[in-house]
């Protein structure tokens, strides 16, 4: 037991001993430049692997090669609330001007924002924002009008199915905070009459798994024979419920619809429901321009940055290529408005 | 100093001297101290899992454990309790929840496999079901992360590893109920025969890993502020793979707590160093992987190296 002591303390002391010669210059305040003169940006989104944060990252580098800007990507390999804590210290350690974070949970990155923003970093979240927590972060790039998907989504749904049969929502994480705000406006804006016929059996939640979103789909086929329509706000989901409808065969005109068959429709990038639009399995869908979202993060990072402007409700800056953009409330910036994607304009998108 | 803990001792300098050599930044002492942080419940859960591997068991629920614990102090403990109320709720949670798992493998014969692997299910969806998709507020005790030793760059959650660590390293190595541990892990037939309280011995190693758990509960929802229910996902697994590397034999009977140190210590220095250099995270987990596949070869060559006869 002596030993095992003695040899802790070996192991503490070679840390600390070995830390002491080294050259400690990451601690400089305005920012921990990684090259000198460039600007150098992170970005950290919910997960790796998913296509709809590659998007948002082209938009980042294209918008970084306007600006002479270095960009470098670092994906938890989880989505869960914490992982993305550990990646956003090391990012702080090894030097970043710009933090461009699309958060998991809405309060837990806190703490590190508040670390990172002491040593002068520009604090960005992308796509979804810590809500309630805005303080912790400069400004927020956000898709699109939250308050508009919702009722745009229900709009979609009910042209699809002449606005009559029962429906269910295949979400993401229980709490990801775009979605359950996008499923409250779509809540919102089925209480008007003229959806009367529309009626919302069940909300499901795959968690931007594949398996586990394509399990729920299975579920909501064998729980709900009366299903008319699907709704999956999330590219994952969309993707995933378009494959189990497929197989199923009961996807309108499919071999084993019941009468008109199950419509499915969401929000999904257009590379990911290629396929289940030329079948026909998927009629129409929608989405924002994640890119376009990259984009502005990058310009305004920059802006911010270089202290152009502070991001005041009603201040409008110019994106190159975009057009100007103006501060909502609480430093938030929309990209634009939805795009509806059907086989007709599909072939014009790729991303 | 076994020749099982040599291997992660020895990995641990090699990653320490790669990682200076990748990155002027890694070997910054508040930098590596403050990220310890991260890897203290893992630590802690390493610990308990020691003594449970030790005997031959697994616990698989341990990360749903610390997840259940942090939802229960979060809301049974008022804002601003007294802090020992906190501690006690924790980690009485969580020796609670180690008894169900105990009983289930000592009294009910259960394989511990199948029954850490039901309540793994069963305590994060309790969790679950209780807060549904919302976080609580940690009520009291927060930032203990960044409370650092008076006058050092250490901060305290480390430090109260370290301590848990030698205390349950006296308890495995200096006293007759670690003697036990080995005795069943090593056959627990012949330490039926020999008299020893078999189930007893399992009890209290389920018991203390459960409030181990709780402990690790208690720094999680200090550093994060907030607790839900989908946190530490997959963190009995790595909980594991610290014991494994550290040189426990995963049949039981062999092991030292030193070793699982070590392998923590070893983990956190690797991942730390990746993440300064800027490693992507998806190839962090495959080195992580290999570390271990590694480390346990390794531990089996210095086993079979030390069969033969020594040459000058």
């Amino acid at each position: 037991m002596i030993r095992t002591l003695l040899a802790t303390v070996l192991v503490a002391g070679i840390f600390v001993a070995g830390c002491g010669t080294s050259s400690n210059d990451a601690a400089t305040t305005g920012g921990t430049q990684a090259k000198s003169g460039a600007l150098h940006f992170v970005f950290v989104p919910k997960s790796a692997g998913n296509p709809y944060f590659a998007e948002v990252e082209k938009g980042l580098q294209k918008g970084a090669k306007e600006l002479g800007a270095t960009i470098e990507t670092q994906a938890p390999t989880s989505a869960d609330a914490t992982s993305q804590v550990g990646t956003i210290k090391d990012a702080l350690q090894r030097g970043v001007d710009v933090l461009v974070v699309s958060a998991n949970a809405p309060d837990t990155l806190n703490d590190v924002f508040d670390d990172a923003r002491k040593k002068g970093v520009i604090v960005l979240t992308v796509d979804s924002d810590i809500t309630g927590n805005e303080e912790h972060r400069d400004a927020s790039v956000l898709p699109t009008d939250f308050a508009k998907v919702g009722p745009a989504l229900v709009e979609n749904l009910a042209s699809l199915t002449g606005g009559q049969g029962d429906f269910a929502i295949l979400s993401a994480a229980t709490d990801a905070p775009n979605q359950n705000a996008w499923i409250a406006g779509m809540k919102e804006a089925l209480k008007d009459p003229k959806y009367a016929g529309l009626k919302l059996v069940d909300t499901v939640y795959g968690n931007d798994e594949p398996e586990k979103s394509a399990t729920e789909m299975q579920a909501l086929l064998t729980k709900y024979p009366d299903l008319r329509a699907v709704v999956s706000p999330t590219s994952v989901g969309l993707g995933a419920a378009a494959q189990v409808l497929e197989t199923s065969g009961q996807y309108p005109g499919g071999p084993k619809a019941k009468g008109p068959g199950i419509e499915l429709t969401g929000l999904a990038t257009p590379n990911q429901l290629r396929a289940a639009v030329e079948k026909g399995v998927v009629k129409k869908f929608q989405l924002w321009s994640p890119a376009d979202m990259g984009e502005i993060a990058a310009h305004l990072g920059a802006a911010l940055h270089a202290k152009k402007f502070l991001p005041e409700e009603g201040k409008s800056f110019d994106v190159p290529g975009l057009g100007s953009k103006t501060f909502s409330a609480k430093g938030v910036v929309y990209a634009g408005p939805l795009v509806t994607f059907d086989k007709a304009n599909i072939a014009n998108f790729d991303f | 100093m076994r020749w099982r803990e040599m291997v992660p001792l020895g990995l641990l300098l090699l990653v320490l001297f790669w990682g200076s050599r990748v990155s002027p930044r890694f070997l910054d002492a508040p930098y590596l101290l403050d990220s310890m942080n991260l890897y203290v419940e893992t630590g802690l859960l390493a610990v308990g899992m020691t003594f449970v591997i030790m005997c031959g068991e697994i616990d698989l629920s341990v990360a749903s454990t610390t997840v259940l614990c942090a939802c229960v102090a979060a809301k049974w403990c008022p804002p601003g309790c007294p802090p020992s109320l906190l501690v006690l709720v924790c980690v009485g949670a969580g020796a609670l929840l180690g008894l169900v798992n105990g009983a289930l493998v000592a009294w009910a014969r259960v394989p511990s496999f199948l029954a850490t692997l039901a309540t793994m299910a069963a305590f994060r969806g309790v969790a679950q079901a209780w807060m549904g998709p919302y976080s609580a507020k940690w009520p009291v005790l927060k930032g203990l992360d960044r409370a650092h030793v008076v006058g050092s760059a250490v901060p305290w959650p480390p430090v109260v590893w370290l301590v848990v660590a030698a205390l349950a390293g006296l308890l495995l190595h200096r006293t007759v109920y670690g003697r036990w541990v080995a005795a069943v892990g090593t056959s627990p037939v012949a330490a039926r025969f020999s008299g020893l309280p078999v189930e007893r011995t399992k009890l209290i190693a389920f018991t203390m890993t459960g409030a181990l758990a709780g402990l690790a509960a208690l720094f999680l929802g200090s550093r994060l502020g907030v607790v839900r229910h989908d946190l530490v996902r997959g963190l009995e697994l790595e909980a594991i793979t610290a014991v494994v590397v550290g040189g426990t034999s995963i049949l039981g009977g062999q092991g030292t707590m030193l070793g699982t140190v070590t392998a923590l210590l070893l983990v956190a220095a690797a991942k730390t160093a990746m993440g300064v250099a800027g490693v992507k995270p998806e190839v962090q987990v495959t080195v992580v992987g290999v570390l271990l596949v590694g480390a346990v070869l390794a531990g089996n060559m210095s086993a079979l190296v030390r069969r033969r006869p020594a040459r000058a």
